[in-house]
């Protein structure tokens, strides 16, 4: 690896990565672990116990609980120690957030509090800014929220109409607007407001703290899950700010607040993990406990199925995302040794990995929702009644293909991103593309012995796929294709699923390479299944893609193409899906 | 004041229980360590001792071999000051006690706290025997313990009632339930301080093996639960008689 360049985000489309250049959470190091256990610890003791009196919005019970989490370091985990934080580095902290993933609307509230409450300040905020409020913010005697949201300005961030206006004696902006949906807004101490200053196109970034003059709060909004996390609307009358408190320049508003962005993305890929691995222990313990028919329902195909599938969605977005953690630690590190300020390289970091990012999002956001829907299924009736923590873990679930930019803008994120850069020549893309001779394609790939090899190619294939569809369509549409968002959907699916595809196969190989291949066999079945499902949902993504815009000439060529690259090794998945159900029956909770 | 803090490294309290070596040895794959339950509470009791002003070392100490250090890595997250790891795969409570009465005997310590019961073999004999081995007096089972002028409080439930006990230094005693209130979760501070504590590993003392585990045999699974309807008072007392043959 040392000799080799580092791997440049979206150029996973075009180049294999080796199992020496990822990370995988096997790999984790003893004091990881212990954080870990940490975490893991004081969402048993101090969340999941209080978890209905948190959904019940008990007065001052949720800002205390942040407070417990700042006792124990937890607030400060990626806070540099000059700011009283702890300074770990970036894989840890997505290990913390996969951790506290588990903790519902107290998620929420954290990952808002250490991630878009805080990073504003901590990434952008100037020395007097950052020595003011880091360390508060560090051990929870500050809380924080961001306001970037309007009525009128959702997904369309920057078309907020919150005014900044400069006094006449230039000591103070006198903000004026409405903002929605901030999260921990009912306490939070200091916020993070976008505004336009003046009639600036731009948005700017302003610290407001909550006892400046001139902000009002609305009361908490009812909502479908994270019922105990704070949402509330904030309105800012001649709101008084100090111009010390402008964050960055004038104008930097936007590009902070896409870049902030990048990273609650990614964060968010974390917080579904250790969500998931909550409710597929739901999920097995109710199966293992349930008899119908005189048997325990976990002995029913039906039910293993949905058992395995649960699994191997979610390790293999835990795959991706610590693939991706890695990626971005890697760049970090670069950045520093170029010279770089640390904050400034952790924002280049992120935005380098920002396709990644948004996939992955989107991947994590909807294996969760998938896991906590069968979940709920597993529980019949029972995942329908309130009583039930699944049912709790279905609604929470459902927020995250909102926040953070909905699904549909991270699915335009991937694909036009990743084109763009194509276009624009980062890594040669289309160079690639064209190297594909579609008519010299046989109808199935030729597979070896050599297992992985065989996944190996596969991937390579699924890459290919998306490599020839938009070469056509970059041909077809040119300047247009940002409009065809069906089609960019497509391609978004397809080049998600190749990435998430190649984090799984290569931790399955790295996990063979460390522990063996019996204790790999379970791992094995997950890749071939996985692999399997990919295949099919690709074909599907081609086929609607080609048919809506390839010539209809070239169409059966395409076609042909299309079948060529997502056909896989057979294998009896069937079999393989009961064995991994099997195991997670056995230990009764996810053990992988 | 010194104390010695037992650190049992014992399966997480879910781990699923598989045998290999023909049922001789426990199998560890996949299994996942932690400190033993009462160890926990009686190193959270000593650091609550410690936080509360007086002045206490506490060495955590364990007989294990290399990847026990982890779990002793945590004890030191939680607030022990140093630790110690006897090198041997400990064979039974015998063993384990006479290694830890040696560490005893060659540092200045003033009392010994262990867990009232092991929680992978339900053993619930080293404090004993370190106490015979030492000829100090033992209080075992301790449900609330603390320090006073020149000697130690304890309070020990008995059948029907409490008894409440003193004793002189040195003593050993083993932390039972309510040893303490909650277990310490070590917060991040604790956890990075624990990476420049002193974890020394020494050589055990040579001991002939009294023991040898011949078998583990799992329990037979439980069989179905049958119901016996309120009238039919006679199949009830059969079956009792018969099947369940207690009465
Ligand atoms: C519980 C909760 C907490 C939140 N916390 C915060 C917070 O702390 N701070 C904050 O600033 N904001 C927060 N938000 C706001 C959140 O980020 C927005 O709700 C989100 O960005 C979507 O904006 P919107 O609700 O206006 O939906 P809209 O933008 O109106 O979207 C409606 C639908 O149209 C689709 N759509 C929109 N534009 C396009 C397009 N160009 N192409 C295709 N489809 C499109 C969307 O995907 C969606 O399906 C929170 C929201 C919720 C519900």
């Amino acid at each position: 690896m040392k000799n080799k360049e580092a791997i440049k985000g979206g150029e996973f489309i075009i180049r294999d990565s080796e199992i020496d250049e990822i990370f995988i959470p096997e790999e984790f190091n003893e004091e990881q672990k212990l954080i870990a256990q940490t975490c893991q610890d004081f969402i048993d003791a101090e969340v999941i116990p209080n978890i209905n009196r948190i959904d019940a919005h008990e007065e001052g019970l949720l800002p205390s609980i942040l407070k417990k989490a700042g006792e124990y370091g937890l607030l400060g985990i990626s806070i540099p120690e000059e700011y009283e934080g702890f300074g770990q580095d970036f894989t840890t902290s997505m290990y913390v957030a996969d951790i506290l993933g588990a903790g519902y609307a107290f998620s929420v509230a954290y990952s808002a509090h250490t991630g878009i409450g805080t990073l504003p300040i901590m990434y952008y905020g100037n020395e007097e800014q950052k020595q003011k409020y880091l360390p508060k913010l560090a051990s929870g005697e500050l809380l924080g929220a961001y306001c970037l949201t309007e009525p009128n300005a959702g997904s369309d961030a920057n078309s907020g109409k919150t005014k900044a206006v400069l006094n006449e004696a230039g000591t103070h902006y006198i903000i004026n607007g409405q903002k929605m949906w901030i999260t921990n807004g009912g306490f939070a101490d200091v916020l993070t407001v976008f505004a336009k200053i003046d009639n600036d196109r731009a948005l700017s970034a302003f610290i407001i703290d909550r006892d400046f003059p001139g902000i009002t709060f609305n009361p908490e909004e009812n909502k479908m899950g994270i019922k105990g996390s704070s949402t509330v609307q904030i309105f800012f009358t001649d709101c008084e700010v100090p111009v010390e408190n402008l964050l960055g320049k004038p104008g930097d508003g936007f590009r902070i607040a896409l870049n902030i962005l990048n990273l609650g993305r990614i964060k968010l890929g974390a917080n579904v993990i250790g969500a998931s691995k909550a409710a597929i222990n739901l999920s097995v313990k109710y199966s293992n406990e349930r008899k119908q028919f005189k048997t325990f329902i976990s002995t029913f195909g039906a039910i293993k199925y949905k058992l395995a599938q649960q699994v191997i969605k979610a390790f293999a977005n835990e795959s991706a995302v610590y693939r991706i953690s890695q990626n971005i630690e890697d760049s970090v590190k670069k950045y520093i040794n170029d010279g770089v300020e640390k904050g400034k390289a952790n924002v280049e970091a992120q935005r380098e990995f920002a396709i990644e990012a948004a996939l992955i999002k989107v991947y994590g956001s909807e294996m969760l929702d998938y896991v906590v829907d069968e979940g709920v299924q597993i529980h019949g009736g029972m995942g329908y009644s309130a009583e039930t923590e699944i049912e709790k873990a279905y609604r929470d679930s459902r927020i995250n293909r909102i926040f953070e930019g909905t699904n549909e803008i991270n699915r335009m994120v991937t694909a036009d991103t990743l084109i763009k850069k194509g276009q624009r020549g980062v890594f040669p893309m289309f160079e690639e593309a064209q190297k594909i001779n579609i008519d010299s394609l046989g109808a199935a790939p030729t597979f070896t012995d050599d297992y992985f090899e065989n996944m190996k190619m596969t991937v390579k294939n699924f890459k290919s796929l998306f490599l020839i569809l938009t070469d056509c369509a970059t041909k077809t549409f040119a300047r247009k294709l940002p409009h065809e968002q069906e089609i960019l959907f497509n391609f978004a699916n397809i080049i998600t699923l190749s990435y998430v595809s190649e984090s799984i196969y290569l931790r399955v190989k790295k996990i063979e390479s460390i522990k063996g291949e019996k204790a790999s066999e379970i791992y094995r079945d997950m890749l071939d299944s996985f692999i399997f499902d990919s295949a099919n949902t690709l074909y599907n993504n081609g086929l609607e893609a080609i048919y809506s815009f390839v010539d209809t000439n070239d169409q059966q060529k395409y076609i042909n193409a299309l079948r060529h690259f997502t056909t896989v090794m057979p294998s009896n998945i069937k079999e393989g899906r009961r064995r991994i159900a099997d195991k997670l029956i056995e230990d009764n909770k996810y053990s992988f | 004041m010194k104390a010695l803090i037992c650190i049992g490294h014992v399966p997480d309290t879910t781990s699923k229980i598989r045998f290999t070596d023909n049922d001789t040895k426990f199998d560890t794959t996949d299994i996942q360590y932690i400190i033993g339950p009462y160890e926990e509470l009686g190193l959270t009791r000593l650091l609550d001792i410690k936080d509360a002003g007086t002045d206490l070392h506490i060495t955590a100490i364990n007989v294990g071999l290399k990847e026990t250090e982890a779990t002793l890595r945590k004890a030191l997250a939680m607030g022990a000051d140093e630790a110690v790891r006897i090198d041997i795969d400990p064979t039974d409570a015998f063993f384990v006690a006479k290694q830890i009465a040696e560490v005893f005997k060659n540092g200045e310590y003033d009392f010994i706290v262990t867990g009232k019961e092991s929680i992978d073999y339900n053993g619930g004999q080293v404090d004993g025997m370190i106490a015979e081995f030492l000829n100090i007096p033992s209080v075992t089972g301790a449900t609330k313990f603390d320090l006073l002028e020149g000697k130690a409080g304890f309070e020990r439930e008995i059948d029907g009632g409490k008894e409440v006990v003193e004793s002189v230094f040195p003593f050993v005693t083993s932390a039972g339930k309510d040893f303490a209130k909650e277990p310490r979760i070590p917060g991040m501070r604790g956890i990075m301080a624990a990476r420049r504590k002193k974890l020394e590993v020494i050589t055990p003392v040579e001991q002939n093996l009294k023991t040898e585990v011949s078998k583990h045999y799992l329990p037979a699974a439980k069989p179905a639960c049958k119901m016996v309807s309120p009238d039919n008072v006679e199949e009830l007392v059969r079956l009792l008689h018969e099947e369940a043959k207690i009465i």
